[in-house]
């Protein structure tokens, strides 16, 4: 069952304040992720991998094609979808780890990383317990979750991003280099969480250059420079 | 999506329009505002923000195109049609309306529990112990401490008139509240304070909202989608993290890159 299918999407950028130069980024690109699997996105730096996560997730727009994702027994084409559509998308249907957390101040890890399940509906006790045993996990120690995320480290604040995006169970997952600044043994209980998150049915579309981690949680590789815009 | 479609609109512009003379205030602005979102209108000062605002709040009459607000009762009428006493009670109850100056939302005089209070009495409250635990409430919601609720707001800092006037405004239980520049005007460090608490509320209460403002990092931190207007006009709407990382107007462009980083 698929759960996100792209279909010819297109991307580019016009730079205004560059005298309107115009840059290309990806055309025609179109794959799909089922639930359950993994499907890494490759090739080179700038070929646009996530240029394309972004779009999926709908924080960049598309010039043409088609993002359909699948929630339920609904369809909806991220690609010209209204603002709260995607809200509602986010919330329930929807994760994302990016490559930084953008920390909001006076907010304590353990709601940054509760947020995304307050959201969706659950009590914010149960919710914070939930995220304490994921911090746990990724070795972030108790007596930091009262504080707010941003004085910690680069490799603590994406262990609380990969929490705060691994907490939900969403039937899409989109990472973006979860495990860039890891030592092995936060990359090892990544690499675990990705395999729980597919054995409970999530479809997951991910970056990741370390090839370590990506022989470890891709089924599929699509390579993106096949979908290279021509300049 | 099926709760979604039937979830109707709370505020709904139509082709709002105002001049002032042959001076445009701003031109053809439509859109629909659903409960519990919150949508910021970015822009230059003249660029019609605050008339679109007073517009959608009926303290301007429109030149052209309507404004329709959906009552708790599920009708929706067009503000224009209501009655002066109607309008009144709207403001008083189910709408806030929070200013950049404190001072114009507020009674400077009066004590801070009176300024909470007031509202409480302006839709029936009666009983004084109540009003004034209800008013405690509210100040410990905006973090200003008990020991000052007697205190009037001209002996209180810039940030706390306006945790205030927020604090004035919320204690109604109103469903839609429009912000002008709710931060303008403040310290860096008392503004984030003020934002955290803002957008706290504001999602645990399920409040829609207008926030009108020129500092996109409000914008960012407050809102679902954005506006941005130029010379009276929406040049360009949608998402707000798509607007700002991913702006298409030149203009917006503009807006973003300007930012200095901290």
């Amino acid at each position: 069952m698929s759960v996100i299918d792209l279909v010819e999407v297109r991307k580019s950028f016009t730079m205004h304040l560059q005298g309107g130069v115009h840059l290309p980024v990806v055309a025609g690109v179109s794959f799909s992720a089922r639930a359950g699997e993994c499907v890494a996105l490759a090739g080179p730096s700038g070929v646009g991998k996530s240029s394309i996560l972004k779009m999926i997730f709908g924080n960049y727009r598309c010039d043409g094609g088609r993002i359909l994702l699948h929630d339920n027994d609904t369809v909806t084409d991220i690609a010209t979808a209204p603002p709260r559509a995607i809200i509602a998308l986010r919330r329930h249907a929807m994760g994302y780890v990016s490559q930084f957390l953008r920390a909001v101040p006076r907010v304590t890890t353990l709601d940054v990383v509760a947020e995304p399940l307050v959201l969706a509906g659950v009590a914010r006790e149960e919710a914070r317990a939930r995220a304490g045993v994921l911090l746990r996990r990724l070795a972030i120690p108790e007596r930091l979750w009262p504080l707010p995320p941003a004085t910690f480290s680069g490799g603590e604040q994406q262990r609380v991003n990969i929490a705060r995006g691994f907490l939900a169970d969403m039937p899409l997952l989109l990472l973006d280099e979860p495990t860039a600044s890891l030592d092995a043994a936060n990359r090892a209980a990544v690499i675990a969480l990705i395999a729980e998150k597919k054995r409970r049915g999530v479809a997951i579309v991910a970056i990741v250059h370390d090839e370590e981690v990506r022989d470890a949680v891709a089924d599929r590789l699509v390579d993106i420079s096949q979908f290279a815009a021509a300049a | 999506m099926s709760n979604l479609e039937n979830d109707r609109p709370l505020l709904q512009a139509e082709g709002l329009s105002k001049w002032y003379g042959r001076q445009l205030g701003c031109r053809d602005v439509s859109f629909d505002l659903y409960p519990g979102e919150v949508m910021a209108v970015v822009g230059e000062s003249g660029s019609g923000k605050t008339t679109l605002l007073q517009l959608l709040s009926a303290q301007l009459v429109p030149s052209a195109g309507r404004v329709c607000y959906r009552l708790r009762d599920g009708a929706v009428h067009d503000l224009a049609t209501l009655g002066q006493a109607q309008r009144r009670f709207l403001f008083r109850t189910d709408w806030g309306y929070v200013h950049q100056d404190p001072a114009l939302g507020l009674r400077m005089a009066v004590s801070a529990g009176a300024n909470v209070g007031e509202r409480l009495m302006a839709v029936g409250w009666r009983h004084y112990g109540r009003i004034r635990s209800a008013a405690e409430e509210w100040l410990d919601r905006v973090e200003i401490a008990r020991g000052r609720v007697d205190d009037p707001p001209s002996t209180y800092s810039g940030g706390m008139r306006q945790r205030l006037q927020i604090a004035r405004n919320l204690v109604t239980n109103p469903r839609l509240v429009f912000m002008d520049e709710p931060t303008g005007g403040l310290d860096v460090s008392v503004q984030a304070r003020l934002l955290d608490l803002i957008s706290g509320l504001v999602a645990e209460l399920g409040l829609a909202a207008v926030v009108v403002t020129h500092d996109l990092a409000v914008a960012r931190l407050l809102s679902h989608r954005v506006m941005v207007m130029k010379d009276g006009e929406v040049i360009e709407s949608g998402l707000t993290d798509q607007v700002l990382d991913d702006p298409r107007e030149p203009y917006t462009q503009l807006l973003v890159s300007s930012i200095l980083p901290a």
